[in-house]
């Protein structure tokens, strides 16, 4: 796709937060009844006022400066004016001139190599209830509205038109997402967690704008629809006319809503009940509480462990399976002083177990839709698999086979490889059953002496079949070698 | 038979003290039944059981026992409030505003909601949907407003005293009108949590009474920070009655608009001033003849987003729902009356794209002309208040301008710049001509409400024409 122009406003509800925006209604209504996490002011009853949560202004400029933005001296809210049965003030409280912060930038992974997308500015304002239509919007008889959500903080990102793909766009809202689990603001599995309208335009054309695509996941498929939709326009000659449109997401295509000469005038003006705040001057201590970011934590895992780049990034995407892989790398080195070299110190080879991670566990955990927190597979348990992995004592078949018996069901690896008949004999073992190979072929061994290649082949053979195959092969060769040369 | 209420706050303690609270209060609650002014909107009948619990258990409190009316725009919990509009009417709150909060914490018995002007939209409180409040000095005369059912029930015995609000004279102009005394505190003295907006960042809640004394001693209640209120401040961060110069300012500018029987009495008072010891001087101030249309479009506009949740889905007038935004069309076009419609249309205009600098901004503007001029009238001049008649007229006839609103808007000349410094301000009476109370302005610094209660108590002490108001009860 030629010369396509992307830019994205991406709502993010802050859902890490303890209460909302404006009062102290609790943030935690997933799974409760409709309308029992109210008060006066996320319903908007008269005479209730708005009170800022600064924990929710700390997210936001942590949020901010994790995007490399300029936090503004004096941030000020205003009313977004417009008349809507989900909005129980008949205003929004948002931000306007003076937002957050301005002028940031991210980079994302491109084919061809890293960019810079530019953010334009990040605001605040607080979200409004939820409607919900029985059967459909097209076959629901009436509305229901539940306020449980209504003055949810969000976070509104805008970025510069500056995604040249719906790919990168995707890309862009992966690592945002990533970036925002990092900093502890944000939960990406809640419904509605992050909602993205989004501009496009073809080179010559007038820009479109899509609304209410309401996962990230959908943003590529609603842009490839739009970007498809403009280029036929264009093919055919015919003028791409600047309007909104809306993302239908279950037939997946999008819909005109309105043309540019129906669009609301919203009178912001500020919001009188909220006095401007003076929030540069607490970035410098909120600087110390943002932790490493992915792209730090991608070279770090680089040049400390020695992992592979792709490995690195994927390990990073995802801060559960960030700290996954360093506690299980770190398991065997707590005793070394941090500044020496630990590399050859590891019990866990970290290339072994990125590649584990990445490779085995992600996908297991993928398929069964599950996360690495909270699943029966605790790092002790990955630390043991990978520990007699390495050192032999189960073949990699087995390894596997563990992991997905305890995703499934839980249980300890060692007892899974005994109950299921894994693992390897110790060299203890192997030796009683070389010895006794020895003793009773004196043919064969003979034959040895002889020079006969074959016969060695013979000896280990019969070896492994006595330990059936769970002596290693290393240690069956060596050992014979050992007692032959003896006799 | 026994008059409760002739000697305001003071006198009814003694009341209380030897338990006739119940009788007191039943005999009040009686009196409002009558409705003789229409100054309540609705009647707080738990009123007489709490007045007998007090008889009962005593307890604590500086307003123990007091019978308090509130202006139906301030939220009370378990009792309907309406702004006096259709829109809001068996609209029962869920929670107390934090004065009223207060109120009760001290000890006070809420009696009942006051008329107003719908939304406090007026100057008259004739544009209530439930009707007009009747002057007690002459039944056929507005009350002043829009605080005007708060400020006949104490002129006519039917409080104590009583809570208003002030957005641009809404408690001065009816205690200037009914002869009783009212204060507008500074802007954040005061908690507006729970006072339904009409103009967030004009209006405060006020109070009145019979005599300064006992006006003041509510907004002590009341006052003081409030974590539910962003705007409201911490008095005591900020200086209060520190230097004294014994002089205040006359502001003459509008005078030759002003009545002449207000006028003389007006400068009569500021003769008894100067006779007491206060100086005074003239002083003008250049920007105030903006201040009206400066108001206007900012209380207007912050109106029109106000009045927006006013849409029938929560509370309030409901009907046979159609599509939601008929729906709203309808329950506004039917629950909103004449003047609150239009200053909404007003309003809206005003905030409009390609119009919101050319009125709201600029009025914004206007606003700190007007701010400067009082501060540099304050300080150059080293005034202790600035004094100005509340009112340009005396109490007019019911009707008399209710179809005129500019003429209406420009009685509000020497209140309404008040409310855009955010300065305090108390209007007491100070004389009567045909029978009918005139009220005098005091402005204060911003947060020096004590130096203007100082003097208007020195004022009070030595005249006797808030004594007057008793006749009436």
């Amino acid at each position: 796709m030629n010369n396509v122009m992307i830019g994205l406003e991406v709502h993010v509800q802050l859902n890490k937060l303890k209460s909302k925006l404006f009062c102290g209604c609790s943030t935690d209504y997933q799974d409760e009844e409709p309308n029992t996490h109210t008060c006066p002011v996320c319903l908007g009853l008269p005479g209730a006022l708005p009170v800022v949560n600064r924990k929710a202004v700390e997210c936001g400029i942590k949020v901010a400066l994790a995007l490399n933005c300029e936090v503004l001296e004096q941030t000020l809210f205003y009313r977004k004016n417009y008349f809507y049965p989900d909005l129980p003030k008949g205003f929004q409280i948002s931000q306007y001139d003076f937002p957050l912060a301005v002028n940031g930038k991210m980079s994302i992974e491109t084919d061809r190599g890293e960019k810079i997308i530019r953010i334009n500015r990040v605001h605040m304002e607080e979200d409004p209830a939820r409607m919900i239509h029985e059967g459909g919007i097209q076959y629901s008889r009436h509305s229901l509205i539940d306020y449980n959500r209504s003055g949810m903080a969000l976070l509104e990102i805008v970025t510069e038109p500056d995604l040249k793909s719906p790919k990168e766009a995707r890309r862009f809202l992966d690592k945002l997402r990533s970036i925002l689990e990092y900093l502890d603001v944000f939960n990406g599995d809640l419904e509605g967690a992050m909602r993205v309208d989004s501009n496009i335009s073809l080179a010559g054309g007038d820009r479109a704008e899509v609304k209410n695509i309401s996962s990230h996941k959908g943003v590529e498929k609603a842009l490839s629809y739009e970007a498809t939709r403009q280029k036929n326009l264009l093919r055919r000659n015919i003028k791409i006319i600047q309007e909104t449109r809306h993302y239908d997401e279950e037939r997946g295509i999008t819909i005109s809503m309105r043309t540019k000469e129906g669009e609301e005038d919203y009178r912001y003006f500020p919001e009188p009940d909220l006095p401007p705040m003076s929030v540069k001057s607490w970035t410098e201590r909120l600087k110390d509480e943002i932790p490493e970011l992915p792209d730090a934590k991608i070279r770090r895992f680089v040049e400390e462990y020695g992992v592979k780049e792709n490995h690195a990034r994927s390990l990073t995407s995802d801060i559960e399976i960030a700290d996954y892989f360093e506690t299980v790398c770190k398991s065997s080195i707590c005793t070394i002083p941090r500044q020496k070299v630990v590399r050859r110190a590891r019990e866990i080879d970290p290339n072994m177990a990125a590649s584990w991670i990445v490779d085995v566990l992600k996908g297991e955990l993928n398929y069964r839709e599950m996360k690495i927190e909270g699943s029966p597979l605790t790092e002790d348990k990955t630390i043991k698999i990978l520990k007699d992995l390495s050192s032999g004592k189960i073949t990699e078949k087995n390894a596997v086979e563990i992991i997905r018996e305890i995703l499934d069901n839980g249980g300890d690896p060692e007892e899974i490889a005994r109950r299921r008949g894994f693992g390897r004999l110790d060299r203890s073992e192997t030796e009683i059953l070389v010895k006794k190979v020895i003793e009773e072929n004196p043919k064969v061994v003979e034959d040895y002496h002889k020079k006969k290649k074959r016969a060695l082949n013979f000896l280990v053979g019969k070896v492994m079949a006595l330990s059936k195959g769970k002596s290693a092969p290393k240690d069956v060769n060596e050992l014979l070698e050992k007692y032959l040369c003896e006799d | 038979m026994k008059n409760y209420f002739k000697d305001g706050i003071k006198g009814f303690r003694h009341f209380v003290e030897d338990g006739e609270t119940e009788e007191a209060t039943r005999r009040l609650i009686d009196k409002i039944k009558e409705n003789r002014f229409n100054a309540y909107i609705t009647v707080c009948e738990d009123a007489v059981e709490r007045a007998r619990e007090i008889d009962k258990n005593k307890g604590d409190g500086r307003l123990l026992g007091m019978p308090i009316a509130v202006k139906d725009n301030l939220s009370t919990r378990g009792v309907e409030t309406t702004c006096a509009s259709k829109i809001l009417r068996g609209y029962v709150p869920p929670y107390d505003a934090t004065v009223v909060e207060r109120l009760k914490e001290n000890g006070a018995i809420i009696v009942g909601k006051t008329n107003m002007d719908e939304f406090a939209m007026g100057t008259t409180t004739e544009t209530s949907f439930f009707g007009s409040t009747r002057n007690p000095w002459d039944e056929d005369r507005v009350p002043g407003g829009s605080s005007g059912g708060s400020a006949a029930a104490v002129a006519s015995g039917e409080c104590i005293a009583s809570l208003g609000t002030d957005t641009g004279g809404s408690v001065r102009c009816p205690a200037s009108f009914c002869g009783i005394s009212g204060i507008k505190p500074t802007y954040g003295f005061v908690s507006r949590y729970g006072l339904i907006a009409y103009s967030n960042s004009l209006e405060c809640v006020g109070t009145m009474g019979s005599s300064i004394e006992d006006a003041s001693l509510l907004l002590d209640v009341i006052s003081g920070k409030d974590s539910r209120d962003s705007t409201s401040i911490d008095p005591t961060l900020y200086r209060r009655s520190s230097e004294k110069f014994g002089k205040i300012g006359v502001l003459t500018q509008f005078f030759d608009g002003v009545e002449e029987d207000v006028l003389k009495h007006v400068w009569n008072a500021i003769h008894k001033l100067e006779d007491l010891g206060i100086e005074y001087e003239e002083i003008d101030l250049p920007n105030l003849r903006y201040a009206l249309s400066s108001y206007y479009i900012i209380a207007m506009s912050e109106a029109s987003s106000n009045l927006a949740r006013y849409d029938g889905v929560r509370y309030g007038l409901r009907g046979k729902d159609l599509a939601w935004d008929t729906t709203f069309s309808r329950i506004r076009a039917e629950g909103f009356g004449k003047e609150v419609k239009r200053r909404i249309l007003m309003g809206t205009f005003s905030l409009s794209a390609g119009y919101y600098g050319k009125y709201y901004l600029k009025a914004l503007k206007v606003r700190n002309l007007i701010i400067k001029d009082f501060e540099g009238a304050f300080r150059k001049r080293k005034l202790d208040a600035i004094v100005s008649p509340t009112m340009p007229y005396k109490p007019f006839k019911l009707g008399e301008k209710i179809e005129d609103p500019i003429s209406m808007y420009l009685s509000d000349i020497y209140t309404v710049p008040v409310n855009l410094t955010g300065l305090p301000s108390v209007s007491i009476p100070c004389g009567f001509s045909e029978g009918l109370p005139i009220g005098i302005q005091l402005i204060g610094r911003a947060f020096d409400e004590e130096t203007i209660i100082n003097i208007a108590k020195i004022y009070e002490e030595n005249t006797d024409h808030q004594k007057k108001v008793s006749g009436l009860l």
